[in-house]
């Protein structure tokens, strides 16, 4: 089974929040840490990604957010 | 083990760092947060990456908050004047039939000042795509009302909302491009909820591909969230965007036709320098003198600015051209400009031209002229005093006269220009008197050996140059030349 991971850089999200609205799972939170801009950054608080990339398409930055999927190799 | 890969990241078609934003951030757009911008720029770069046309694709940015997407496409871009997009793409589509054409506008762009340019282009088919961000307000000058401002909607400018009465209604621009005959593929989309997000990829993606097949005019408009300026959330602007906006401007696609109606002649355009050449710098006779020549006198060691006045019709123009020419000839750089006004005869006339062996800095002369030649009254008064102390004045004796203070100041000319060239049949050649008289007055005062002879053949050279479509005049010009030069008292 794939499993996935959300990745989200503090030091470009602008804390805007459209993330957490879309993230059907609900594992986006937004933060209350400043990042140096300035902004709340949204934080990855659960587990859970199902890799459908709303956040990421959703998201106005270009590198903020990035979904990685992880795959089980047998070694 | 595990191994992890991107399953979706940063296209590589943005920069990596972004080092043509100025200041120190280099990872983020300038874009507030929330911003459709960012949104629709990531679609754009993912679809092109996807249809492999990077290093062919040129994104023409509009005026507006998107001006700066130079900073981010690692691809072909310009920055051109406001809502004049679509007429640059037309230029680029013709002239680069390879190249690939985004149009990216806003509001104020496409549907304000450049509706005109963005209408016409649609309906000739030019092979581009045009993104339209349609966010109902004008976002970067602070949310004025905008041409797709809805009815009511409050801004800056319509504080008591947007009133039909006052205002008129908001302008629908799929429906319109929609009555012409020519675009292939007309959509409108929303970026609002992951769902319409994902149908405003597949209509960007479906207008690149289009770019790509060259099928013709493709227009996406793009309802887009500017939460800051319109003072909502993330939550309240999709809200917005997908009850009020989507109401008045209805989501779908309005028409997606498999090809253009028109096509365009397929002239392929020629890029050899030397075609390019004959077009603009034709071949005139083959006079002056080798690459390498220069005037050795003293006079040419510093640039030399001169002024000629007087009204239109006396030829003011054409005896700036025929120094220039002249210059040109003898290897100076040079510059000419005219200052007229809208009348062909009649009216003051000036015209400044620099001659110099370095570069030039600016065309203009308002002061610190070398040589004045002044053709009537009005033009001496008017530009005496940006003549250098002991500058040359050379005038028009015959209508002339010339205040006895400036004749113990300056080194003083006249010559009966406008008689002599009554005499000679034509009123017309009285600016070749002139240069008569000029080239008698270098030649005494300031030339100094070999540069004497040469200057004579130089004038001549000009005058030939100059009157090189209309030979039938070039020999009374000769003439008037050398009534100039038997002239000159001195």
């Amino acid at each position: 089974m794939k499993r996935y991971r959300v990745k989200i850089e503090p030091e470009e999200c602008k804390g805007c929040g459209r993330c957490v609205l879309a993230c059907p799972r609900g594992i986006l939170e937004q933060g209350t840490h400043l990042n140096e801009m300035g902004y709340a950054y949204v934080c990855v608080t659960k587990e859970g990604c199902i890799g459908c990339g709303s956040c990421f398409y959703q998201c106005p930055e270009p590198g903020a957010v990035t979904v990685y999927e992880i795959t089980e190799t047998e070694d | 083990m595990t191994e992890e890969h991107v399953k979706f990241g940063k296209s590589k078609v943005f920069f990596d760092t972004f080092e043509r934003r100025p200041g120190p951030i280099k990872k983020n757009m300038h874009y507030c947060p929330g911003c459709g911008h960012g949104i629709l720029h990531k679609l754009i770069a993912e679809a092109i990456e996807d249809q492999g046309i990077q290093d062919r694709t040129v994104i023409i940015a509009p005026v507006g908050c998107a001006v700066f997407s130079y900073y981010y496409y690692n691809c072909g871009g310009i920055s051109v004047p406001h809502g004049r997009a679509p007429a640059v793409g037309t230029g680029l589509a013709r002239a680069l039939p390879d190249d690939f054409v985004i149009s990216y506008q806003g509001d104020g762009d496409l549907a304000a000042i450049g509706l005109n340019e963005f209408l016409q282009a649609a309906n000739r088919g030019e092979s581009m795509s045009v993104f339209f961000v349609n966010n109902s307000t004008y976002g970067m000058t602070g949310g004025q009302m905008a041409p797709t401002t809805l009815p009511g909607q409050k801004t800056v400018t319509s504080p008591c909302g947007r009133q039909i009465e006052n205002d008129g209604y908001p302008i629908k621009v799929c429906e319109m491009v929609n009555t012409l005959a020519a675009p292939v593929y007309i959509e409108r989309v929303a970026l609002t909820s992951t769902a319409k997000i994902m149908q405003a990829r597949k209509a960007i993606r479906k207008a690149v591909a289009n770019l790509k097949e060259r099928k013709g005019f493709s227009l996406v408009e793009i309802l887009s969230p500017c939460p800051v300026n319109l003072k909502m959330n993330a939550k309240t602007i999709n809200a917005f965007i997908d009850e009020q906006m989507s109401r008045y401007f209805p989501l779908g696609c309005f028409r997606d036709e498999p090809e253009s109606k028109v096509k365009h002649y397929a002239i392929r355009p020629v890029h050899d320098p030397e075609s390019v050449k004959k077009v603009l710098f034709p071949p005139k006779l083959n006079i002056g003198v080798a690459s390498d020549f220069k005037n050795q006198s003293k006079i040419f060691e510093n640039e030399r600015r001169i002024k000629i006045a007087g009204f239109g019709g006396q030829g003011i123009l054409s005896l700036g051209i025929m120094l220039a020419t002249m210059g040109k000839l003898r290897n100076f750089n040079v510059t000419w400009l005219p200052s007229y006004g809208p009348e062909q005869r009649g009216g003051s006339a000036n015209c400044s031209v620099i001659l110099s062996r370095n570069l030039i800095g600016s065309p203009v002369i308002d002061d610190n002229c070398n040589l004045l030649i002044a053709m009537t009254q009005v033009a001496l008064d008017k530009f005496m005093h940006e003549l250098k102390p002991n500058g040359v004045l050379v005038y028009d004796s015959s209508t002339m006269r010339v205040p006895t203070h400036i004749a113990d100041s300056h080194p003083v000319f006249g010559i009966k220009a406008l008689d002599i060239a009554l005499g000679l049949g034509s009123l017309k050649c009285a600016n070749s008197v002139i240069m008569g008289a000029l080239s008698a007055i270098l030649i005494d005062r300031y030339l100094e050996g070999a540069d004497k002879m040469d200057f004579d053949r130089a004038f001549e050279e000009a005058i030939i140059d100059c009157f090189n479509k209309k030979p039938e005049v070039i020999k009374l010009n000769i003439c008037a030349f050398y009534e100039g030069k038997k002239a000159v008292r001195f």
